[in-house]
């Protein structure tokens, strides 16, 4: 018990150490906040430019969940076509590929000049980053099924749907839950880095990534740490929030969540 | 009358193997018929051909109906559905076959209660005993009404003391509702207790060198008698010859 708590404020010390180590280095040399701010003046900055941070925070978080959702329910379907036919597999999964491991942004640019509508922009390059791990770890799932029951279903006469509903998508579910967690954190990256690369360009992009551009233009380092801050923070809570979701799903019957 | 003939039966995996060659066996109506034989020797090959999931080379495999009864099989592990409460592992083949979802659930609760496992109805099969999940395999199989039980090797990963009461409640199903079984094992002991005959199986290609009855007095505890000794000793003593061979 004893050792439990020790190891949970552990992390808890070593980041205070290091915020006091940091504080006092920028104190005793009294170095300029436009060279390296003290998390002091950080935590003030949070404060007084709240709202316009906390705008900018809802529109890198709207595209994060919204390429979310477009990945996992995208890379789902995908899934179970490919679980349905070794063809559609054969045929399209390559191309799933060469889209997970061309960067993002060499992408992004080329998304730029075809689609006109700014939030749309983010929304693709977010959802390209984050669909492959749903999507690989999905199909895995599909095909880690119990051999055993796979014989039962096929000795009861059971239909298609009836596998993929009753059997297949249950056994997925761990790691689709999995994919989703990963795949959670990458949105938010692929957010970022859509807001980075569009930021020249469309105007209208007020997120996070775009708030850090604009801060550094005009020297407010404060703000940029400020704002990255916030992107931390949400990638922590993002994570958290899956995490969650996964073992209250899991929690009763999945090996993975079993606690104690 | 019998329920299933299998005649002239073969069977190769497709590595080259030769599982079973030339296979006679007849399954009587309401029978209790073991399938004996070492590790290896191809009777689960064997069932797995009668329940086609495994297609054979040769031979033939025949219902007297013309057509395959209601069957239900257990496997060597329960092979459960881990997220799904025992209700609705129970109920799995009603589901299958359509029906609607009323009706399977009072027959899933009526197979739990059969086997003993009334109450746990809501529990998931890692909150259960490998006895219990056993018992919820042996539901799900009863649950159609089955004209005949498959069962592979069902209780070779439990316990003795476990098998014992297992083995003494699926005589007792069995015996009430009239069901034909056809039960692979590799334990004389069980064949002997559960089975009206025995199947001794030779070592791969596995062929069947000689069928046993098993003559049960009427009355008393038929472990503890003379005669399960001796009819147990007749039967290593047939599965010893077949073994030298």
């Amino acid at each position: 018990m004893k050792g439990a708590l020790a190891a949970r404020l552990a992390p808890l010390v070593v980041g205070l150490l290091v915020l006091g180590g940091w504080e006092a280095l920028v104190r005793l040399n009294e170095i300029p906040p436009y060279i390296l701010p003290a998390p002091s003046l950080i935590g003030e900055t949070l404060w007084n430019d709240r709202a316009i941070l906390l705008v900018s925070l809802a529109v890198t978080l709207k595209t994060t969940f919204a390429a979310l959702i477009a990945a996992a329910s995208s890379s789902l379907v995908l899934a179970i076509l490919f679980r349905q036919s070794r063809w559609i597999e054969r045929s399209l999964y390559p191309y799933a590929v060469i889209l997970q491991v061309t960067p993002i942004v060499a992408i992004a640019p080329l998304i730029l000049i075809y689609v006109d509508d700014p939030f749309a922009v983010m929304l693709v390059c977010a959802t390209i980053v984050a669909f492959f791990p749903i999507l690989s770890n999905t199909m895995l799932g599909l095909r880690s099924v119990d051999p055993g029951l796979e014989d039962l279903f096929r000795l009861q006469g059971a239909g298609r749907l009836q596998v993929l509903w009753l059997l297949h998508l249950p056994s997925a579910l761990p790691h689709f839950l999995a994919g989703l967690r990963i795949a959670g954190g990458l949105a938010l990256i692929g957010a970022v880095v859509a807001e980075f690369v569009s930021s020249t360009t469309a105007g209208g992009a007020t997120g996070l990534a775009w708030r850090i551009i604009e801060a550094g233009q005009r020297l407010n380092v404060p703000r940029m740490f400020a704002a990255l801050t916030l992107i931390a923070a949400s990638g922590i809570a993002i994570f958290a929030l899956l995490t969650a979701l996964s073992h209250i799903v899991l929690r009763r019957w999945h090996e993975s969540e079993r606690t104690g | 009358m019998s329920l299933l003939r299998i005649e002239g039966l073969g069977l190769r995996f497709p590595n080259g193997v030769t599982a079973l060659d030339g296979v006679d066996l007849a399954l009587e109506r309401g029978e209790f018929l073991s399938l004996l034989g070492p590790s290896g020797c191809g009777k689960s090959s064997l069932l797995r051909a009668v329940m086609g999931l495994a297609l054979p080379s040769a031979g033939r495999i025949a219902w007297t109906d013309g057509r395959r009864p209601r069957v239900g099989v257990v496997f060597q592990d329960a092979t459960l559905m881990p997220w799904a409460g025992v209700l609705d592992n129970v109920a799995l083949p009603l589901r299958l076959a359509g029906s609607d979802r009323k009706r399977r659930e009072a027959a899933a609760l009526a197979a739990i209660e059969r086997v003993g496992l009334g109450g746990f109805e809501r529990a998931v099969p890692r909150e259960l005993s490998g006895g219990m999940r056993m018992r919820v395999s042996i539901a799900r199989a009863l649950v159609g009404d089955p004209d005949v039980l498959l069962m592979d090797e069902p209780f070779a990963a439990l316990d003795e003391i476990t098998r014992l009461r297992l083995d003494d409640d699926l005589r007792a199903l069995a015996t009430a509702r009239g069901t034909t079984v056809l039960f692979v094992t590799h334990s004389v002991f069980e064949s002997v207790y559960l089975s009206s005959r025995i199947a001794v199986m030779t070592p791969r290609p596995g062929r069947v060198a000689g069928i046993l009855p098993v003559t049960r007095p009427a009355a008393g505890d038929f472990r503890a008698s003379a005669e399960y000794a001796r009819q147990c000793g007749e039967v290593s003593a047939l599965l010893g010859r077949v073994m030298a061979a």
